[in-house]
């Protein structure tokens, strides 16, 4: 177990060791400051019936941000240890496969917590310039919202190791985990709003994939634990398969 | 220390190890020796349990590297080819991780990590970056890797190449002086350096054993001829002469003004200096050069490896 832990704060360290890592943090935190001003000044326009989430992440477009995010941050994390031939090095230490899987996944699992964190401080704000709305108040609903961003990160995340899991070259690693991820928020979207789908049936399949419809019902405080199956189980999925990849390549690796 | 038992290594169709067998002993310092493509690194990869075998057995102070990789790993230390490290890290950082990940207890950490950086001479660039440093540094920065969990075997593949020769002469010492206490197989194409530093030779070639023994042994029992070179003033005849003499197989003949110059090819082990200089008194030639060449490593390890047995 100890060399999990030594290998997780060695990737959370080759993440922060990077100015990427700031900029996305900057970049994030500055974005979602920037919708949360938008809905302020038209919170004072108009009165307007609102999610709990659209304080911060008002703009629905956020959860393609995210895809991104994602790439970024997995896309070195087995690509460059390929290239660099240091899986070599670290395959040979006394390591379990799964420790170094784990660790990776839950090393940018964790920087992207760090990453939702500031967007928090939001909610403070809104409780000050709305003088205690009931909104800035339901901490239940708050956290359930962020649980479910988290499980869609931790869901593309794993999606973006098991990607880099696959190739040698970043590059690549990060243009198929967004070209996955991207593909898996415009489905549902294209099948309601391009396609306009209606037979209710074909319409409970896809909306039970559709992150969007998950964002209004977290935001409402409904826990729905189908959602939270469905997102731990893609997630251990991708995780599962890269650690048979990652087993397999180095199997192959000359 | 490790033994090995009829691993072989296919890629497809193509063996790249074809059933060898070997042992090394408690402190052996043992080189492995062969060309490029020989098979050297792919039985590295596999002792260090990287690459998995395609079939037979290999164990590490009785720990099999694939059934039990995880003890067998514990008590080596690998460097492999190129030495492949990650260019963001510093060098105390990098090795205080890999201690951790090897598994140095907490409460040693500063001792082990201490103990290598002096020993490898890098105490000096503790806190510079890795990716900063020359390649003869990053080879100790490997080197200290390799020994920082305090293993019995040392792994070593190729340690000393792409180094200048100043560099070449460190890392061998430095090998030299882990190998007191230790058993050590280091992969290498360096001839001098096996004279130098190693107890046994094993030759490999095309995936198979050529040869197990020491440099002293290899030599001795070499078979191919040894040659031998004379300069005198002969007469009509000389050749012929010298040809007749037991273990000469063949003689020839080139001038160099009034002075004949002989290249005799000899049988394994023939040393007819005497006779031939009992010849030249008896024929009163004058003798300015008379030198026997021993077969050298390289002899033999050209012998071995250029075959196709």
């Amino acid at each position: 177990m100890r060399t999990f832990f030594v290998q997780l704060v060695r990737e959370l360290r080759s993440i922060f060791h990077t100015p990427v890592a700031y900029v996305v943090i900057a970049f994030f935190a500055g974005l979602m400051g920037f919708n949360f001003q938008m809905f302020v000044s038209l919170l004072n326009k108009q009165p307007a019936e609102v999610m709990i989430l659209d304080v911060v992440f008002y703009n629905g477009l956020f959860i393609f941000v995210f895809a991104f995010i994602a790439a970024l941050i997995t896309m070195r994390s087995f690509a460059e240890e390929f290239r660099l031939g240091t899986v070599e090095m670290l395959m040979t230490a006394p390591v379990k496969d799964w420790h170094v899987v784990l660790a990776k996944f839950f090393g940018a699992s964790i920087f992207f917590a760090i990453l939702l964190m500031p967007t928090a401080a939001c909610f403070w704000v809104f409780d000050i310039v709305t003088h205690g709305a009931p909104a800035a108040r339901s901490v239940g609903a708050i956290a359930s919202a962020y649980i479910l961003l988290l499980m869609l990160g931790m869901l593309f995340i794993s999606i973006g190791v098991f990607a880099s899991s696959l190739v040698r070259d970043q590059v690549n690693a990060a243009v198929i985990t967004l070209a996955v991820t991207i593909l898996y928020l415009f489905i549902p979207m294209a099948a309601e709003r391009l396609l306009n789908i209606t037979d209710p049936r074909v319409k409970e399949v896809y909306e039970f994939f559709d992150p969007l419809q998950h964002i209004v019902d977290f935001s409402k405080g409904v826990v729905d634990t189908r959602r939270i199956v469905w997102y731990l189980s893609a997630t251990g999925l991708f995780v599962f398969l890269t650690h048979h990849i990652f087993h397999s390549r180095k199997l192959k690796a000359s | 220390m490790i033994k090995v038992e009829q691993l072989t290594k296919k890629y497809g169709s193509f063996t790249a190890v074809d059933g060898i067998s070997f042992q090394v002993d408690k402190g052996e310092i043992v080189g492995f020796l062969g060309p490029n493509g020989a098979g050297k690194s792919t039985t590295m990869k596999m002792l260090t349990s990287y690459l998995p075998a395609s079939s037979g057995r290999a164990s590490i102070a009785g720990f099999d590297v694939f059934d039990q990789s995880i003890e067998a790993r514990r008590r080596m230390g690998y460097l492999p080819e190129n030495t492949p490290l990650y260019p963001d890290m510093k060098v105390g950082e990098y090795l205080r991780y890999r201690a951790a990940l090897k598994g140095v207890p907490r409460s040693k950490m500063r001792e082990r990590v201490g103990d290598v950086l002096d020993l490898c001479q890098i105490a000096d660039r503790e806190n510079q970056l890795i990716g900063s440093l020359s390649k003869g540094y990053r080879q100790r920065v490997g080197l200290a890797d390799a020994l920082v969990h305090d293993p019995d075997l040392l792994i070593l593949d190729e340690p000393t190449i792409g180094l200048d020769p100043n560099q070449i002469r460190t890392v061998r010492e430095l090998i030299k002086s882990l190998a007191q206490k230790r058993t050590v197989l280091i992969s290498t194409h360096i001839l001098p350096e096996v004279e130098m530093m190693c107890s046994r030779v094993i030759v490999i070639h095309r995936g198979s054993i050529r040869a197990s023994d020491t440099a002293e042994n290899l030599l001795k029992n070499h078979r191919s001829v040894g040659e031998l070179r004379l300069e005198a003033r002969a007469g009509e005849g000389a050749a012929n002469a010298l040809r007749s003499i037991a273990g000469v197989k063949d003689v020839t003949e080139s001038r160099d003004g009034d002075w004949n110059i002989f290249k005799l090819r000899l049988d394994a082990n023939a040393k007819p200096g005497e006779e031939i200089m009992k010849l030249a008194r008896e024929r009163n030639w004058p003798v300015r050069d008379l030198h026997q060449k021993s077969a050298t490593l390289e002899d033999v390890f050209a012998d071995l490896t250029t075959s196709d047995k």
